[in-house]
Parts: C-alpha cells; structure tokens; sequence
C-alpha cells in the first residue's frame, strides 16, 4: 500500500472527528509557547477561530484589531518589521477575500513573515450561505509570489502546518474549516510544507486531494475498489509550493489525475494540477470541486452531497471518467 | 544624527534634497513631482535631526523607524538616504530604471534602509501603528519611536481610519504622524474630490493628538516632533500644510504636476528656479 501511517480507525463508524480549525488553535498555542516572536491578531472573531487557546494563554500577545480587515494585516506586517512572527487571523471571506491588496503589497511583496489564517473556509460552512463561503481563497493566495498556501487535511496536520509556517520565515496562508471532519492522519503520520504525500497506491486513476476533501477521496477509493478500480490517493496539503515530484510520479503510474478541493476548480488546487500536468506531463484529468458557481445556505454534509463532494459522488464520477478515458501520459 | 545642524544648514539640505528629486524624476521620465517637492522640508529635517538613525547600519537595533506611506513620494526619501550615507548619490539616477534598487514606490526588499514596502494607499498608518504597538507593548522599546507620512489625498482610504482607531485605542503615542496637507490629489483639490475637513477635529475625535504647522518651517517641524514625543497617552498626528511642488514656481499649487516628472528643460527651469528662489527658500549655493 503505502508508507504513510493512516488513523487505523478511519473508517471505523465511531472514527474521531474533530474540526481542522481546533488543530490550528493548539497549534498555534504550541507555536507560542516555543518562540516568544509569535504573536496573534484577530478581527472580532477570537473563539470561532480558535485564536482564544493563545490569547488565554499569551494574552500579553494577543492584539485585538476589531472588524478591520485591511488594517489586520497591514498592522501584521508592521509587528514583522518590528521582528515579530504574526498571526493574523479571521474568516477567509474577509482575510484573505477584502484586504488581498493590503497581503500582496505590505506583506508578500514586502517579504514579511506574516501568516494569514482564512477560517471559515469551503462551502463547509454551511448555513451563512454564499457570501461566507470563502471559495476563491485558494485561486488568491497561490498567485502571489513569495507565498506559501497549506490546506490541512485534518486537526492533526492542522497543528502540525502551524507549527511549520510559524518557523518558516515566509509570508504564509492557511486555510481552515469550520465543521467536524474525520481526522485521516496520526500524531506519527509526517508533515512538511511542501510535501505531498501517497496515502493508497494504485494503479487505474490518481485521487489528489486538499483539505477536507482527502478524506472524502479516501472513501472514494474504497468504493472504486469494490468495483475493480485501483484508485491511488495522493494528499496534497501544501499547494505551493506544489510536490511536483510526488504529482507528476503518481500521474505517471496510473495515467488519469482527478483533482478534489472544496473551492473553485478554476485558479484553485485544480488548477494548479491543471498548470503542472499540461506542462510537465499532459494527462487526462478531471477536477472536482465548485463548477464556476457560488454556493448556498444548508447543513455542511448536505451541501457536499448537492455539490457533488462526496465519497459516493466522487466515486461515481471518477467511474465514470476512468470507464471514458484511457490511461495516458506524454513526456517532454 | 540628532541636533548637529542648524536651521539654516537643515534649510540647505532641503533644498539640495529638492534639486536631487528634480534631476531624478527627469532622469527618470516618469514619476510624482509635486508631492516630492512639498515634502523636502519634512524628510530634511526627519532625515537630519528627528530621528534617531544610523545610515551605516540600517539594522541597528535602537533605531527609530520611518514608514512612507504615499510611496509615490518616495523620489524625496531617496534623496535624504543619499545624502545622509545610506547609499551613493550617483545611485539616484537609477530611480525608476530596470534594476534599480529605487523602485518607482519603495520596496524594503530592494534596498537596505527602507523599512516598508507601499504604493497602493492607506495602508502605511497601519503598518507604523504594528511597529510602535511592537515597541510600546511586546519590546520594551521606549526610546524608539514610529514616524510615518501620508499623504492628505490618501486619506479617503477606509484603512486610514481602521488604523486611526487602533492607534487611539492602543494609545500608541510612540507613534507620530505626519499628514503632507497640500490640498491635491490627482483628480483635483481634496476638497473637491472627497472633502477631508474638519481634519483636525476627525483626528481628535479618534483620541489622536493634533499639531498643525507650516510644513515648510524645519524649525516647526521639529519643535512638532518633540511635543509629539512628549505626548506619552496618545498617538500623535502632525497635520503639515504644505505647497505642493513647493520651490519651483510652475508646479507650486498645480494639481497636474501631482503624477508628472519634467522633461528637460522644465527641469532646467526648476533648477535655476530652486538656486534663486525670490528669497522663499534660502539656498546655500544660490549665488
């Protein structure tokens, strides 16, 4: 199968589950308690974003900005000129989605350390609808140089990519959801910014994955393999930098890429997948995720269900791509 | 670098910064005259005497921060680096040009010295306002102290105003602001595109301490900063009326000469203009 350490009990009915945001929050306590330069913002939106377990904890460091976006970041990138590691955090609707000029010009053009936290994201919010459904976040954050973009898979490797981009030195977005989800990994299981990671092997079709949508690739997989499909996982929680090798490896096994991500396709981890393939190794690929489209009001599961997000609906859809499609790939 | 020249010399090195911007933006071809001009005095004196810097060592630890936040004003910033060691003087006529580490709106990444990367408004109160929370509340910095300058059109921007909260709230009063208040901005008078008074009473009421001068006395501006930095319950904001393209006739007031650079001889024209200037800028070599 694969190296990579799986929760034995994933797909156990009673398998944990436990919001990625709750991940981030001790992560982020963590980060604080190893290197005193941390410090936190947060827009009014402490607990939701679970920013409160370092502001209880440091609240010496923790700087409450009010409902101020644009002012959230670029005070940020002031305490980084001051020799700070700033986290500045809210929902992704509004960080990065209202002060992307204030992140590009004062913190990734300007090459401060800055880590951005987009709470909240995906259409997994559910019940707010449309407009705090942060779906282009994605798509925003990977186009701008000098950045970093981690989307965690679970609280586990929530904690762990905290952890990470609180010591990278760069300019730094994360991205963390609201709802309960299973948690896929193990404390043992690795994590690097930059590295993607085989979860399954297969032979038939690569399943890659961000965020939450891993797990739903997971299941996926179990059910093409009931039909005779040997599907391959592929984990990407750092979508730049992007694992290029990892990619283009699993690509060149199996011959078909489908591409999975609680955002928009266009611009987003599809995209990126998109960008690389057609250039380094053009095959077949399908994406999955928001088809140009906003989302809308309803409970999280049912929204993935409507939107197609599912591991039964993903499983039907890759069926079909894999009855539809040959296995190819082309070297330059 | 504090307290060693007089007035007069300080009067001097404004103008010698003026000429400066004029060769550069010509050389350059492009760029923003008016706002570079209006400002000499300001930087002059920030550059000469207010801060708390060492040219030799941009990372020195002790020193006072300066943020631009009108960054197309950036042309009169590179002249007082130049001139007060930072870097050479025949570097300033690479402004604007491919390669160049003066970019046509400052980039700390590019060149030793720049604290802050702007250009798109608004956004520099608020990067001063993380520094001096930083000195005021994480660094026991005291003695260090945040200067920034804004332009007066720049504050239509909605982000202006978050950080004017912020700093109220905070009562960052390491913090000290100038205002560049020369009544234009590209579309016209500030008055005309988005009216800004009551200026004062706007900061007032946002818990900043206001001070309004010539922004062309170096005496005023000076003896501003130091009230400023005695007020130690608040932040400090320094509303500086100014002439735009002030000490060369043509653009002085002139909202056009806002985001052009002069050819040549306009350029020519100004130099001559800022040596023998009717006696409004007293210039060391004006005979």
């Amino acid at each position: 199968m694969s190296n990579y350490l799986l929760n034995p009990k994933l797909f156990d009915d009673d398998v944990v589950q436990e919001p990625i945001r709750a991940g981030f929050g001790r992560g982020l306590k963590a980060a604080g308690e190893a290197n005193e330069k941390v410090v936190a913002l947060c827009a009014d939106l402490t607990e939701s974003t679970m920013v409160n377990k370092f502001s209880e904890a440091y609240p010496d460091r923790f700087i409450q900005v009010g409902i101020a976006e644009q002012n959230l970041v670029s005070v940020a990138s002031g305490l980084a000129c001051a020799g700070k590691i700033p986290f500045a955090s809210s929902y992704a609707a509004f960080n990065p989605g209202r002060n992307w000029e204030q992140i590009k010009t004062t913190i990734a053009i300007n090459d401060q350390p800055v880590k951005i936290v987009g709470g909240h994201s995906g259409i997994s919010v559910g019940p707010d609808g449309a407009t705090h459904q942060m779906l282009e976040d994605i798509a925003l954050m990977r186009v701008l140089p000098n950045m970093i973009v981690v989307v965690p898979g679970d609280s586990i490797e929530a904690e762990k990519a905290t952890k990470a981009i609180a010591e990278n030195g760069k300019p730094s977005y994360i991205r963390l959801t609201r709802v309960k989800t299973p948690i896929i990994s193990t404390i043992e299981s690795p994590f690097e910014i930059g590295t993607a990671y085989i979860l399954r092997e297969g032979s038939d079709v690569s399943l890659m994955g961000t965020g939450t949508m891993t797990y739903q690739l997971l299941v996926a997989a179990n059910i093409l393999s009931t039909q005779g499909i040997n599907a391959e996982v592929v984990h990407v929680p750092t979508i730049k930098p992007l694992d290029n090798d990892t990619i283009i490896f699993s690509a060149k096994r199996t011959g078909r890429v489908v591409s999975a991500e609680e955002a928009q396709i266009a611009g987003g981890f599809g995209g990126a997948i998109a960008e690389l393939l057609s250039e380094k190794l053009p095959t077949p690929l399908l994406r999955i995720g928001m088809q140009d489209r906003y989302g809308e009001s309803g409970e999280p599961m049912e929204l993935f269900d409507h939107f197609g997000l599912t591991g039964e609906h993903i499983a039907k859809k890759v069926a079909e791509f894999v009855h539809n499609t040959s296995q190819y790939h082309r070297e330059y | 670098m504090g307290g060693q020249l007089t007035i007069t010399q300080l009067q001097h090195k404004a103008n010698d910064l003026r000429e400066d911007v004029v060769r550069m933006l010509e050389a350059a071809g492009s760029g923003h005259s008016a706002g570079s001009l209006g400002l000499a005095d300001i930087l002059a004196a920030l550059y000469f005497n207010i801060m708390n810097i060492d040219p030799k060592n941009p990372e020195w630890s002790d020193r006072d921060i300066f943020i631009l936040s009108n960054g197309h004003t950036v042309p009169i910033q590179y002249a007082a680096m130049a001139e007060a060691g930072y870097f050479e003087k025949e570097e300033l006529l690479t402004l604007r040009k491919l390669g160049s580490r003066l970019q046509g709106h400052p980039e700390r990444v590019k060149l030793p010295g720049l604290e802050n990367t702007s250009g798109p408004l608004g956004s520099g109160l608020s990067q001063a306002a993380g520094v001096a929370y930083s000195f005021q509340y994480l660094d026991d910095s005291k003695h260090r102290f945040v200067y920034v300058v804004m332009g007066d059109g720049e504050l239509d921007e909605g982000n202006v105003w978050e950080a004017a909260m912020f700093a109220g709230k905070y009562k960052l009063s390491q913090l000290i602001a100038f205002i560049d208040r020369n009544n234009i901005q590209i579309d016209g008078c500030t008055e005309e595109v988005m009216p800004l008074e009551d200026l004062r009473g706007k900061w007032e009421s946002f818990g900043w301490h206001v001070l309004e001068i010539d922004g062309h006395n170096i005496e005023s501006i000076i003896d501003a900063a130091s009230t400023a930095r005695a007020i130690t319950n608040r932040p400090s904001v320094i509303i500086a009326h100014t002439i735009p393209g002030k000490g060369v006739d043509f653009m002085e007031y002139d909202y056009k000469w806002h985001g052009i650079s002069p050819n040549s001889e306009q350029a020519k024209l100004a130099l001559q203009k800022l040596r023998t200037l009717d006696g409004k800028i007293t210039s060391g070599d004006a005979e």
